[in-house]
């Protein structure tokens, strides 16, 4: 089986799409939560600096010591980034704003000095070349393996365990750090271990997919299943889902188009995050939308509940047409008697419109809530 | 270590005997008679004192109520009891320990606006948070958690919203998930900021009467109010704080007229007021003005 998937570059590169898309959009559930999102974007371009710094003193362009290099760069930028913050000169945005183009720049000129043969232009920093990555293997087990797929199977399985092993921890720092913290739970310390891992991941990614991928998984995905449910388990997984699906469908697409492939993955995770805000469930634009008007229709019945208290009150009975004093046009009028009718609020009685026993309760409990003891 | 000395001291509980013995190997206890001792305390933010050299020592099965202005430093007091904000001076003992030694044995309710209710979660999975103190590192809540759980939000009445979305609570549901969260860490000492701030009647009086339990079934409660009028209905101890500590003690004797106008400044009117006349007598209470 694993012949098979190494001999289709085809397979190869949606395997190393979703590998990415998994370790990032794991983390990026935690980095959205946290608001942290802007520094996935800071720690992927001061790792730039990280790669070329590694090169300089160990010729070595990918492997464990370029991981060290990236997790190293990642803690420099939220270090330099907190340090300038403490200064209370700075807002913490406009520190991660300040700190990451000083070490992607001081990393892009280190390349042009001394790096010139070096495989990182800025081309592949940015879009990264994930067409070729079955072009550079190394050997597994008699296999020649994509060394991307190797360092990214590696990355994706410490975030997987990462995220399983301490998700009660990460939860509970994310949602109420004080409590964390005096339960105990070290938040932040888990709060570097996750901007560490979100270096890593990046470096890993890196050469296959660039920066703009590997930001792109690490947002949008999350971000899509935000959207779509009220639980951080299902949020996760979803984020992996719409993330592995973004790999297959934009790889399809580009393939098709005749686009590159790495953008064509980010252009379909966009696009789930489209569908997710206009037809979520309950955050959707279409059913928040269904919603109001639901909601402005059972007002509507409410004042009119209201309005016949108050008459009823006054010892008159309302008089018809109904449209006069709300001022309602009949077609609305009429739509408003419907729902109330259906709600059971209104009555007909021989004289016109009544309450009801139940209309009659709705309409004291707005005017009067202090009678009523709310749930 | 850690753990063995938290053994030590959860099982001399029960017999102090064994408490002194058990501790006095690392550390003497350190006013052990007291539920809260705090001594010297001063914390500063960027050369600004927030608390300054102050003393609060509450004994054990009081419901205490922390009062004073805007800025007098009352959830400083709760944060650096728990070692959130780090202290310029000072030191503090829980039952005669250090918190780190106590950590199991309090709670704490923060302000309602400290966490983000948008966050993907349940008013069940929120209570049970409650729980994680207990079960430490790696290991994840089960069944036994969640029940106690349920019982909390039942003790709290809001069982029937146990899978509701946090941010589908109205603010006195969400008061009530944060004291549910309190109630199954089933602490001896209860921390509470602000637990009565703009909820309804309802929900304050579920709150305090759930609190008024807390107290008479042994515990201690510190509790960050806000409500001048209901002080003397609803707490038996009183600590009047800013930036320093103006008064403390049996709400009786610290709740007079002289000093709350100490603590208030001229932010207060005072007024005559019988003692323990219920929260009708709006009148005649002192009333804020600022």
């Amino acid at each position: 089986m694993l012949a098979t998937l190494l001999a289709d570059p085809g397979l190869v590169i949606v395997t190393t799409g979703m590998l990415v898309g998994t370790a990032s959009s794991l983390l990026g559930a935690f980095l959205i939560l946290r608001r942290n999102s802007m520094l996935a974007d800071a720690i992927s371009h001061s790792i730039v600096l990280g790669i070329v710094l590694v090169w300089l003193l160990t010729r070595q362009q990918s492997g464990a010591v370029q991981l060290l290099g990236a997790a190293l760069a990642g803690i420099a930028t939220v270090a330099l980034t907190e340090l300038l913050t403490r200064t209370r000169k700075v807002k913490d945005d406009a520190a991660i704003g300040l700190v990451f183009p000083a070490l992607f720049a001081l990393g892009v000129l280190l390349l042009n000095l001394y790096a010139r043969d070096v495989h990182v232009d800025q081309h592949t920093v940015l879009l990264g070349e994930i067409g070729f990555v079955w072009l550079r293997t190394m050997p597994i087990l008699g296999h020649e393996v994509p060394q991307a797929l190797v360092w990214l199977g590696l990355v994706t399985t410490i975030n997987a365990s990462f995220v399983f092993l301490l998700f009660k921890e990460l939860k509970l720092a994310t949602f109420d750090p004080a409590l964390a913290h005096a339960l105990g739970f070290a938040p932040a310390a888990l709060s570097y271990a996750l901007l560490v891992l979100t270096s890593v991941t990046a470096v890993a990614s890196f050469e296959a997919v660039g920066v703009v991928l590997f930001v792109a998984f690490v947002i949008v995905p999350p971000a899509a299943a935000y959207l779509l449910t009220d639980r951080l388990e299902r949020m996760i997984l979803l984020g992996i889902a719409v993330a592995l699906a973004s790999s297959w469908l934009g790889y399809l697409a580009a393939v098709a188009l005749d686009v590159s492939i790495g953008g064509m993955m980010a252009v379909v995770t966009g696009l789930f995050l489209l569908a997710a805000f206009l037809a979520g469930p309950r955050y959707g634009l279409i059913a928040r939308l269904v919603r109001q008007r639901h909601q402005r229709l059972h007002d509507e019945c409410l004042a009119l509940a209201v309005h016949l208290l108050t008459a009823e009150n006054q010892g008159e009975h309302p008089r018809k047409p109904l449209t006069d004093g709300l001022a309602w046009t009949d077609a609305r009028a009429t739509r408003v008697l419907a729902e109330c009718r259906r709600h059971g609020l209104v009555r007909d009685d021989a004289a016109g419109l009544a309450l009801t026993a139940k209309g009659r309760g709705a309409a004291r409990a707005l005017l009067e809530p202090w009678r009523v003891e709310p749930g | 270590m850690g753990r063995a000395l938290e053994r030590g001291a959860r099982r001399g509980r029960a017999d102090p005997a064994v408490n002194t013995s058990a501790a006095a190997a690392t550390e003497p206890l350190h006013e052990p008679a007291l539920a809260l001792h705090v001594e010297d305390l001063t914390v500063a933010y960027h050369g600004k004192p927030v608390l300054w050299d102050i003393d609060v020592n509450i004994p054990p099965g009081v419901m205490a109520a922390v009062v004073g202005p805007n800025g007098a430093g009352k959830s400083t007091l709760l944060k650096a009891v728990l070692g959130l904000v780090p202290r310029t001076a000072g030191h503090v003992t829980i039952h005669g320990a250090p918190y780190r030694q106590r950590r199991r044995q309090v709670a704490y309710v923060p302000q309602r606006t400290a966490v983000d209710w948008d966050f993907p979660t349940t008013a069940l999975d929120v209570v049970i948070m409650g729980r994680y103190g207990h079960l430490g590192w790696f290991r994840r809540p089960g069944r036994a958690e969640r029940e106690r759980a349920l019982a909390a939000l039942d003790a709290m009445g809001i069982r029937d919203l146990a899978d509701r979305q946090i941010s589908q609570l109205s603010g006195g549901q969400q008061q009530r998930v944060f004291l549910a969260r309190a109630l199954v860490q089933e602490a001896d000492l209860y921390l509470l900021d602000e637990p009565m701030a703009g909820v309804d009647a309802p929900t304050e009086r579920a709150i305090v009467a759930l609190l008024q339990g807390l107290r008479d079934a042994g515990k201690t409660l510190l509790v960050v109010h806000h409500d001048l009028q209901t002080v003397s209905d609803y707490f038996d101890w009183l600590v009047l704080l800013n930036v320093r500590v103006i008064a403390q003690g049996p709400v009786e004797k610290v709740y007079t007229a002289e000093h709350l106008r100490r603590t208030y400044g001229g932010q207060v009117a005072l007024l005559q007021r019988e003692p323990r006349n219920g929260a009708l007598g709006a009148e005649t209470a002192p009333r804020v003005e600022a």
